[in-house]
């Protein structure tokens, strides 16, 4: 299992060297990352997380993603806390040995981890703070899979 | 018993505490959420809109009709907006 949590940022490229499969038993490697959008009025953006359940949440989507699609790895590496505008929140990268199945997988962990993975947003603008609202496509991306 | 209950994003705000030990009789996650309704009007209003509440209980996300047999933990929050 290869999930982290944390305050600090990371760097994709050294997650990558974390992730199994460049040793010639994945074929396909899909990585992506979520980013803090936004325009200037948006000060910062909050991150707040259920410790005791995050990482056993998160365990579960990849454990899933890993079964559906016989993966040969997944790394997810997700941020909590104070961000600014730009800054890198989450990423998942998937490996396997052909590329649909990367790309499917790398698409369910995200819908998954939207909405089943004990996290809650923030917006701290200049003149009023507001928590994010989930997107009802949010609910039905589940839906699909 | 004796539950540990945790709030978290506006839930949290509006109770005005992160976590508090209860002794309930609760045997469902809907009998404790009348019960705390009924401490006082924080906890009345937090509670007012189930549809915007989610429930894990033992870190696991729940129902309202959920019993609490073998509960130790319950965690009360709002949808959840990761990624």
């Amino acid at each position: 299992m290869a999930v982290v949590v944390q305050e600090k940022d990371f760097d994709l490229a050294a997650e990558l060297k974390e992730l199994a499969g460049f040793e010639g038993t994945a074929g396909a490697v899909i990585s992506f990352i979520g980013l803090v959008r936004g325009d200037a009025s948006l000060l910062a953006l909050e991150l707040e997380h259920y410790p005791a359940m995050t990482t056993k949440a998160l365990e579960e989507i990849e454990q899933m993603a890993r079964t559906k699609w016989g993966l040969v790895d997944v790394r997810i590496v997700h941020r909590f806390g104070r961000l600014q505008l730009g800054e890198q929140i989450m990423m998942v990268a998937v490996s396997a040995p052909h590329r649909r199945a990367a790309f499917e997988a790398a698409d369910y962990i995200m819908d998954f981890l939207k909405s089943r993975a004990p996290f809650w947003k923030k917006e701290h603008g200049i003149s009023n703070n507001k928590w994010v609202t989930p997107n009802p496509d949010d609910e039905e991306a589940i839906i699909r899979w | 018993m004796t539950l540990k209950i945790l709030y978290f994003a506006w839930l949290r705000e509006r109770i005005g505490e992160p976590s508090e030990q209860v002794e309930t009789n609760a045997s469902t996650v809907s009998d404790l959420i009348a019960e705390l309704r009924s401490r006082n009007e924080r906890y009345d209003f937090a509670f007012s809109d189930l549809s915007s509440v989610r429930v894990a209980v033992n870190q696991t996300l729940s129902d309202f009709d959920a019993t609490l047999d073998g509960a130790s933990e319950v965690a009360f929050f709002p949808p959840m907006t990761g990624g």
